[in-house]
């Protein structure tokens, strides 16, 4: 294997606030390389690396705005083979079972619309939740002084070994006997409190901020309620929004507990609702455009998320990832 | 659980001046207190109430669990099923962490050399933020042996295409390869992000004296990326053991238990074959392994240690 030679000793301080639309197929500092083999070949792998990882999204894109029934006519072309809009308008449900049939389609329904609606609220809620709660403990583990303070929060910390599936059995009994499975509030509830891993992400925040703009407030009478609402989340937003987007995109694809919990459609998310669009269609023959149509809607409002706040959650990553 | 219930609701009902010794201990319970209600019933709970259904012949059903003591852990000796099951886990976590690594080291190094900015971390973080079964269905289409691009271009160059999900011997590599593809950018930005604390001096008094660019990075870069590496291979040997949702989406444990990983078999044996106990057990099992392997990969990188400091 040949590696490029050094010439980039340049370390770059301002890394973290480069903009997101930075231009990727440009060298960073151009003035300072030189033409080289080297760098040719670095580039020419640096590409592949990104075919390789958009390739999966555009096929995605490609077959679902492909027909159905003409796919395997063309199975490597790589634009959409006779393109259409009918494979979104068989999931959404506004075609007839004869449009659906004739494109290659089950006939069969599912609901996207509930099953979207599901996504919506138990991540919204879960969000909610999980980021005020965890904010408020992390404020109690950064910014009190409370006996027992670090054992408990000791305690917090060792919880991030436990395996998901070690607690998931459990839970389920425990939702199950609260007359809770098949619901919203079933799915939502283990996740609603707190994640120790979001405790952990605030309170080394929290631990930086300011003693003083908080101990003027106190003199001025203001409670420790206040003070958290009106001080330190507006001082902490920056945080608090990574870690909402986070919380956000993991109950979004979360698969194992609604797996578990959500057996009826009516309670499930659109991750499930992919599993059953796929067993509905024939084994033999799976309505592969209905299906990628399916998952890019389902995706879509992740991609979205990711492109409105990439940088942000690019960055956090690193954080959470060095501490 | 009732001992945490009690002191939140005093906090709530009878605010009383805090004793200076105590702190703020009153205003840090009132914070805490739903964190710590949902710590308490959602996972410090269940881990001792799924120590002792592993103890049980409990079913799932609302019957009262009968205790067995070692029965299922006997059982567990003499499973074959559980044998495949541990082998299939171990070739998927040391397929996907091998290459995985070396892929995210060679990236974070590309990175750092040729394409540091925001969008193209953006674009190889893309697939970790992509559900687990959107990523699996995806490549289940590309996979499709008979009108997957995947063979499609395999018979072009002239090779036979495979039945990758359908072939005893492929199915683990094959899965292996796709949380590759979806964890690979997460694992180089983590070791990219390593690569920026190393100080340029260091290399710039490996140039004087002479050293290649092999050298540099045997010598240099890698000793100084052991505390990241160390945590970027716990963090993903401890998550690769738990590999489910690809697994369910594709192949369902098949063909013939060659992709039942560990996780998979838990879950079918509590919830599809009602056999509670036997899965708690299981599932104490994999505890134990990823508790092991954790202070094993801590024991041998010796993690703690930095050649900075």
């Amino acid at each position: 294997m040949t590696i490029p030679p050094t010439t980039d000793t340049v370390r770059d301080p301002d890394l973290l606030d480069r903009p997101l639309d930075t231009d990727a197929a440009g060298p960073v500092a151009p003035e300072k390389k030189s033409f080289s083999l080297g760098r040719l070949l670095a580039w020419v792998v640096t590409g592949l690396i990104m075919l390789v990882t958009l390739f999966p999204f555009y096929w995605m894109v490609r077959t679902a705005f492909s027909n159905g029934s003409t796919l395997a006519a063309n199975p490597g072309s790589l634009l959409p083979v006779n393109f259409t809009w009918g494979a979104f308008q068989r999931v959404l449900g506004l075609s007839s079972i004869e449009d659906a049939r004739a494109q290659g389609g089950s006939g069969a329904s599912i609901d996207f619309w509930l099953a979207l609606r599901n996504s919506v609220i138990i991540s919204l809620v879960i969000t909610v939740g999980q980021t005020l709660f965890s904010a408020m403990a992390a404020y109690a583990f950064s910014r009190l002084v409370w006996p027992g303070r670090d054992l408990v929060f000791g305690l917090f910390l060792a919880a991030l070994m436990v395996p998901p599936i070690f607690t998931s059995l459990p839970n389920f009994l425990l939702i199950k006997n609260l007359g809770l499975i098949n619901t919203l509030p079933g799915i939502i509830l283990p996740f609603l409190f707190m994640t120790p891993f979001a405790v952990f992400f605030l309170r080394q925040f929290f631990l930086g901020l300011s003693r003083e703009v908080e101990e003027a407030a106190k003199i001025d009478g203001a409670s420790n309620v206040r003070i958290f609402f009106k001080l330190i989340v507006p001082m902490s937003s920056a945080p608090i929004t990574t870690l909402a987007i986070l919380t956000f995109i993991a109950s979004w694809n979360e698969y194992l507990w609604p797996l578990l919990v959500a057996r009826d459609a009516s309670a499930q998310p659109l991750t499930l609702a992919l599993g059953i669009f796929r067993s509905q269609t024939p084994g033999g023959s799976p309505d592969w455009a209905g299906l990628m149509a399916m998952t890019l809607l389902a995706a879509l409002p992740i991609i979205l998320l990711f492109v409105a706040f990439g940088r942000r959650v690019v960055n956090s990553i690193q954080f959470s990832g060095i501490k | 659980m009732s001992a945490t219930a009690a002191p939140t609701t005093q906090t709530k009902t009878a605010p009383v001046k805090p004793r200076r010794s105590l702190g703020d201990l009153k205003i840090a319970l009132l914070f805490i207190a739903p964190a710590l209600l949902g710590f308490c019933v959602f996972f410090v709970w269940p881990t001792i109430r799924g120590i002792y259904l592993s103890f049980t012949n409990f079913d799932g059903s609302n019957r009262t669990p009968g205790w067995v003591g070692l029965a299922n852990y006997k059982q567990m000796l003499s499973d074959p099923v559980l044998g495949k099951s541990l082998l299939a886990t171990l070739e998927y976590v040391v397929i996907n962490i091998v290459v995985q690594t070396i892929l995210a080291i060679l990236i974070a190094v590309l990175m750092q050399r040729v394409a540091k900015s925001t969008l193209a971390r953006g674009i190889l973080l893309l697939p970790y933020f992509i559900a687990n079964v959107i990523v699996a269905l995806v490549w289940f289409w590309m996979l499709d042996p008979n009108l997957g691009i995947v063979n499609d271009l395999i018979e072009k160059v002239g090779l036979d295409g495979q039945s990758w999900f359908g072939n005893g011997s492929l199915v683990i590599p094959t899965i292996a390869l796709i949380n590759v593809w979806r964890y690979m950018g997460y694992t180089a930005l983590l070791i990219f992000a390593g690569l920026q604390t190393i100080p340029s001096s260091v290399y710039e008094a490996a140039s004087l004296d002479g050293a290649g660019e092999l050298k540099q990075f045997f010598t240099i870069t890698l000793p100084l990326l052991r505390p990241v590496l160390v945590l970027v291979l716990i963090t993903s040997v401890v998550g690769s053991f738990q590999v489910f949702d690809t697994v369910a989406v594709t192949t369902r444990g098949g063909p013939a238990n060659a992709s039942n990983v560990i996780q998979y078999y838990i879950v079918d044996q509590a919830f599809n074959r009602s056999h509670f106990g036997y899965g708690a057990a299981i599932s104490v099992l994999l505890f134990v392994i990823l508790i092991v392997v954790a202070l094993v990969q801590f024991k041998v990188l010796r993690g703690r240690e930095s050649d900075l400091a």
